[in-house]
């Protein structure tokens, strides 16, 4: 048997999401964002949304998304996606409209969009890559950055009296009227990818539904802002964000 | 216009703020998104009384920031849709950050600024210092956007729609300046016909380059992102072109009693209205004083002005602020005749007889 004969269709167990380019990701090894991309990708296949889907990319390391995943992409100014992402849904309702940000993105210099495009109810869905860090700038300290936690700027670790405290804004998108569904989620091992990407189809539909709007939060690694390597970030993440970032559904309409 | 057509035609009375929420709704415009502030707040509460969504299917939003805003109308314009948003003088400085985004990724759009005066929160009365802001780009990088100057609340809603097709012919954000004056005061107005929204086919076909979903094409992206510096410099030097295509073709201005004049008074907007008064209070002590109003403050009207420099002995800019569009006038005079500049600032008008006296002061 050569490997001609085994590359047929009946034996193929995995393939690359159709909607996932060809182009190189820039993302850092063990980083999160790949894999949330591929879920996204899959999904709006799966679900046939390929003609109806927009995207709206952050500032951040994400701000390349549009090269990644093979639909109509705005990239937004830093924090204002929610908006943008607000209009666009509101002009064409039977379309798909999504934001992709971190954490400095949605909880630091666009949370005020992004409080106020939950509370409308717009039919969108935000994707809140959670990593507690700024990876784009250099590691410097999040909204998200817990207490203790070492970065460029907090270098000898965040503390309340200079720093403040670290911000649980899925918890607060919760608590919001328009919200229809708030969950955490991870993508660091199978089983949470699994529900991940589970929690992401939700959101797409509700939004597709008009059932209003939704928040997916990927608690996330960045081992080079971490200073760590994929394998200890992933650790690190389960051992420190997730006693902090708690995972699960924190509010679903239809439970 | 014959005096049939004068019948059919409703003649209404307005504010200058309300003629652009009319205009908007029946001109095919899709989307509004402001916030409060005085003095134009009218717009928005025109466009919720009028209710347009229950109508034409416009899209109307009160944001929660100018910042926001000005990123519905960012996203909006992406997406091949006319929309557009109003506010006034430090509301619009809020928004330099979106305008700049939707000049460098090219998405057309609708900027309403009902002058107030400044800095800082200033005052709620008019003023016209806003002209840099808008005729310098007012953001950060290379670029510029189409003024136009109303001068009357006709015009106001008249150059809703011209805006409108300025924006999407050269993919840009267009500004119309106004003033509290001319928001605010009452008059005369034929409000344009009504011209129903583009349907989504007609949006997809028009604008090959929007986000409408990749249907039967590859994807498109709007972004004002490269990291490529020769990229960037491509695209920047692409910009310039249809800066300089804009300057050809889309200058726009008016001349009153300019032919026998031998002072010019250059005035936009409300001051140009001043000026008209003023002229003919001239003119009946025998002065003979004529105007040249730019009604594209960007593209300025270099040539006329350069022009008509050769034949008067001065020329006055008469501007309600401290002396902002005089500077171009001077660089298109170059030295041809004294240009002097009068203003007044803070939200205080000047009155015709205050520009007379100006005038004589010149002669």
């Amino acid at each position: 048997m050569t490997n001609q004969d085994i590359i047929q269709p009946e034996n193929l167990v995995y393939e690359k999401p159709r909607l996932l380019n060809d182009n190189p990701m820039h993302y850092c090894p063990g980083c999160s964002h790949s894999v949330v991309h591929k879920l996204i990708a899959e999904i709006v296949d799966e679900m046939g949304l390929e003609e109806k889907t927009i995207g709206i990319s952050p500032v951040g390391c994400a701000v390349f998304a549009y090269n990644y995943i093979d639909i109509d992409w705005i990239e937004a100014a830093h924090g204002r996606a929610p908006a943008i992402a607000c209009a666009t849904k509101r002009l064409w309702p039977d379309h798909l409209v999504f934001t992709y940000q971190g954490d400095g993105d949605l909880a630091c210099i666009g949370t005020a969009e992004t409080i106020h495009a939950l509370n409308r109810g717009d039919n969108i869905v935000i994707i809140f890559v959670n990593n507690a860090i700024y990876g784009m700038t250099g590691g410097q300290m999040a909204p998200t950055t817990l207490m203790g936690m070492k970065t460029s700027t907090c270098p000898y670790g965040r503390q309340a009296d200079l720093h403040g405290f670290p911000l649980k804004i899925t918890e607060i998108a919760a608590t919001l009227e328009g919200t229809c569904y708030v969950t955490r989620q991870a993508v660091s091992k199978v089983p949470y990818i699994r529900r991940a990407k589970a929690a992401i189809r939700k959101a797409f539909e509700y939004s597709m539904q008009g059932k209003g709007s939704s928040l997916v939060e990927i608690v996330s690694t960045c081992s080079s802002g971490w200073k760590m390597t994929p394998e200890e970030a992933n650790e690190w993440m389960e051992d420190r964000m997730f006693g902090y970032y708690h995972l699960g559904d924190l509010k679903d309409v239809e439970n | 216009m014959n005096m049939e057509e004068e019948k059919k035609q409703e003649i209404l009375l307005m504010k200058g703020n309300e003629a652009v929420a009319h205009a908007a709704i029946r001109c095919g415009c899709d989307g509004y998104f402001g916030y409060p502030i005085t003095p134009q707040s009218e717009i928005l509460e025109t466009l919720t009384v009028e209710k347009p969504w229950e109508t034409t299917g416009m899209v109307v939003v009160q944001a929660e920031s100018e910042v926001a805003s000005i990123n519905m109308v960012y996203g909006g314009g992406s997406t091949g849709k006319r929309v557009m948003t109003s506010s006034s003088s430090p509301g619009v400085a809020l928004m330099q950050e979106g305008i700049t985004y939707m000049a460098g990724a090219e998405v057309p759009g609708l900027i309403v600024n009902v002058q107030r005066g400044g800095p800082g929160l200033g005052t709620i009365q008019p003023s016209q210092s806003d002209y840099f802001q808008s005729t310098r780009g007012g953001g950060n990088g290379d670029y510029n956007v189409i003024v136009l100057a109303p001068a009357s609340v006709q015009e106001m809603a008249d150059f809703v729609d011209l805006s409108f097709e300025l924006a999407f012919r050269y993919r840009t954000p267009v500004i119309m300046l106004s003033d509290g004056v001319i928001g605010q005061m009452m008059e005369k107005l034929v409000l344009p016909p009504f011209k129903p929204r583009r349907t989504d086919e007609e949006v997809r076909q028009q604008c090959p380059w929007a986000i409408t979903g990749k249907k039967g094409r590859k994807n498109n992206i709007i972004t004002s992102l490269e990291l490529d510096p020769h990229i960037m410099e491509d695209h920047n030097v692409h910009l310039q072109k249809k800066y300089a295509e804009i300057r050809a073709k889309e200058v726009r201005y008016e001349e009153y009693m300019t032919e026998d004049a031998d002072i010019l008074i250059v005035a936009f907007g409300s001051a140009s209205r001043l000026a008209q008064k003023a002229i003919e209070l001239c003119r009946q002590e025998g002065m003979r004083v004529g105007m040249l109003r730019p009604i594209t403050l960007w593209p300025f009207p270099t040539e006329a002005i350069r022009k008509t420099s050769t034949r008067v002995k001065a020329i006055l800019s008469l501007e309600i602020n401290a002396g902002q569009m005089v500077e171009d006038i001077r660089l298109a005079v170059e030295g041809r005749c004294p240009v002097h500049h009068y203003g007044r600032m803070g939200g205080i008008v000047p009155t015709p007889e205050e520009i007379v006296e100006q005038i004589k002061s010149i002669k």
